[in-house]
């Protein structure tokens, strides 16, 4: 991939973004950060490759302390954000 | 490489980027929120399972006991008390920074001193980003926990200081983009910035947690986009971008909600300003009230408007809240909830407190659209919030929170506030509403006080 490739690719997935986030209302922020965490926990990705690779001690070593740390970000940020979102109900429509 | 499964871990990675941005989109609205967890999960474990199928890997043992043990530490991280998710969400802050630090450290030590110009750059905005984030979440989150003080720390000069550490890693970042050969010049540049994390978050005080936990969000997701540039990867150069724009939304909503730019939040600590402000308050009195009095109040209230803030969520108090809203509806008082948009310590925490205690989401109502509401409000109910209630705000051009949008609530026909003493919040702000004719000042715990109003009107009930 060139630069002036990944350079596209940043600039649309950062209006993409602006365009889909600015739309969510307030009632959810606290699960949208908890949420874009888990996703940006994809990181897991590169480290996983890092420590696969074996080519050094010192970068296996760095790679899994990422892979662990990154994997709690995925687990426990999907897990979270779901528990919230369980919470939210609208008000039934009796009226007791 | 370039083979057929080159293409196919592509088109894997295609999807899942697809699917993350229908996650962020189905997140807009709370009918179709899950959806969105489930295409986020689906989209992560399509990239997790097609990179452990690909790409050279020679060595699955390491990679296996670091996803078992990252699952064992985040399983217990996703079923923490609702009460402390701010405190969450600014460990895993932490913890997305760490990873992207410590792949980026690894790299260069793989390929200098063959880096392109261009790569070092990017490895030096992933590492000084990340690092930076690293240890500014893990002060907030200390702070947040109540394990480090929560009032701000100043001194002279700080912004001199902090400025300079920025600066002279961006010098370092730079010397290496000229000579990537380097080696013992690297390690300075993830020293620097971790120093730098801590000074920068040194003097936040708790209310401006909002505003910071935002930036440090966005923060994680520029390193982790720089980290795709590294990598030459599409995916995590979206997910980073995703996360980078949503956390500098959320800065700038949180920002505005407090009348304050980026800067005036990391350059100026509040809380210095007010001693003038606290010594004249002494004349001035208040009326105080009981629970009984309280509940015969809203009793006869037609419209009820509660304002939840970070002292409700300290209090624990939201399930007693709970109750005294089902008492209210039930003899048909109309309750609605205000929430300011910093309320708390993290964008949108009264929403996920109060929907934990089980009260319907469409009667939390964002402050633009309840201000108007006020005049025809009976009862403004006030819980552990304080400074998102002051009209010196609208009124006073010296107050230090003047310019900040509020919530209207000394347009309402009675006010109560629910407050432990006397005392001025956490910014140190004194209050005009208190000393309003139609306030009435409950003095007492917030979980108590509300607890015993719940009591006067179930017990009341039968006379």
């Amino acid at each position: 991939m060139s630069l002036i490739d990944a350079l596209y690719t940043f600039m649309l997935a950062g209006f993409i973004g602006f365009e889909v986030i600015r739309r969510i209302s307030p009632l959810l922020h606290t699960p949208l950060m908890s949420l874009t965490n888990a996703l940006d926990a994809i990181a897991v990705v590169g480290a996983i490759v890092l420590v696969g690779k074996r080519e050094s001690t010192f970068s296996t070593v760095l790679g899994t302390v990422a892979i662990i740390a990154a994997t709690s970000n995925v687990v426990g940020g999907f897990l979270i954000t779901d528990r919230m979102l369980r919470m939210f109900k609208q008000s039934r429509p009796t009226k007791g | 490489m370039g083979s057929v499964s080159d293409n196919a871990i592509e088109v894997v990675y295609l999807v899942a980027s697809a699917l993350f941005i229908l996650s962020l989109k189905w997140m807009s609205s709370p009918a179709t929120a899950r959806r969105g967890v489930l295409a986020g999960e689906t989209g992560m474990v399509l990239a997790i399972g097609g990179t452990l199928l690909h790409h050279g890997i020679v060595e699955y043992r390491w990679i296996a006991i670091a996803l078992v043990l990252g699952i064992m530490i985040g399983v217990p991280l996703g079923m923490v008390q609702m009460t402390a998710v701010p405190q969450r969400t600014a460990l895993s802050h932490a913890a997305g920074a760490l990873c992207v630090t410590l792949v980026g450290t690894a790299e260069f030590y793989l390929r200098s001193p063959d880096v392109p110009r261009f790569m070092m750059a990017v490895l030096s905005a992933e590492v000084i980003f990340g690092a930076l984030t690293f240890t500014g979440s893990l002060m907030a989150a200390g702070k947040l926990q109540e394990i480090l003080p929560q009032r701000p720390i100043t001194y002279r000069g700080q912004n001199l200081v902090n400025l300079s550490l920025l600066g002279i890693a961006v010098a370092l970042a730079t010397y290496l983009v000229l000579h990537p050969g380097a080696k013992q010049v690297f390690p300075w540049m993830v020293v620097i910035p971790l120093v730098f994390g801590v000074l920068m978050v040194i003097p936040i005080g708790g209310a401006d947690m909002p505003t910071v936990i935002s930036l440090l969000n966005s923060y994680a997701g520029l390193s982790a986009a720089a980290m795709g540039f590294v990598l030459d990867s599409r995916l995590l150069i979206i997910a980073g971008a995703l996360d980078g724009s949503s956390g500098f939304i959320l800065s700038v909503i949180m920002s505005k909600a407090m009348n304050r730019s980026f800067t005036n939040v990391l350059f100026g600590a509040f809380g210095q300003v007010q001693t003038s402000v606290a010594q004249e308050q002494e004349a001035k009195t208040v009326r105080s009230a009981t629970a009984e009095e309280a509940a015969s109040i809203l009793e006869a209230a037609n419209k009820v408007v509660i304002v939840p803030g970070y002292g409700m969520a300290v209090a624990q108090a939201q399930h007693k809240v709970r109750e005294l809203y089902d008492l209210l509806t039930k003899r048909g008082v109309d309750v609605c909830f205000a929430i300011h948009p910093v309320a708390g310590r993290m964008p949108g925490h009264m929403n996920v407190l109060l929907a934990e205690a089980d009260i319907p989401y469409d009667k939390l109502i964002d402050m633009d659209d309840v201000n108007g509401d006020f005049p025809q409000t009976d009862v403004a109910l006030v819980i552990g919030a304080n400074d998102v209630t002051n009209p010196a705000a609208r009124s006073d051009t010296s107050s230090p929170i003047y310019g900040m949008p509020i919530l209207d609530v000394d347009k309402a026909r009675t006010i109560m506030v629910i407050k432990r003493s006397m005392s001025p919040g956490f910014a140190g702000i004194d209050n005009p509403l208190y000393y309003l004719e139609k306030t009435l000042m409950l003095f007492g715990d917030a979980r108590g006080f509300v607890g015993d109003i719940v009591q006067e009107l179930a017990g009341g009930r039968g006379e």
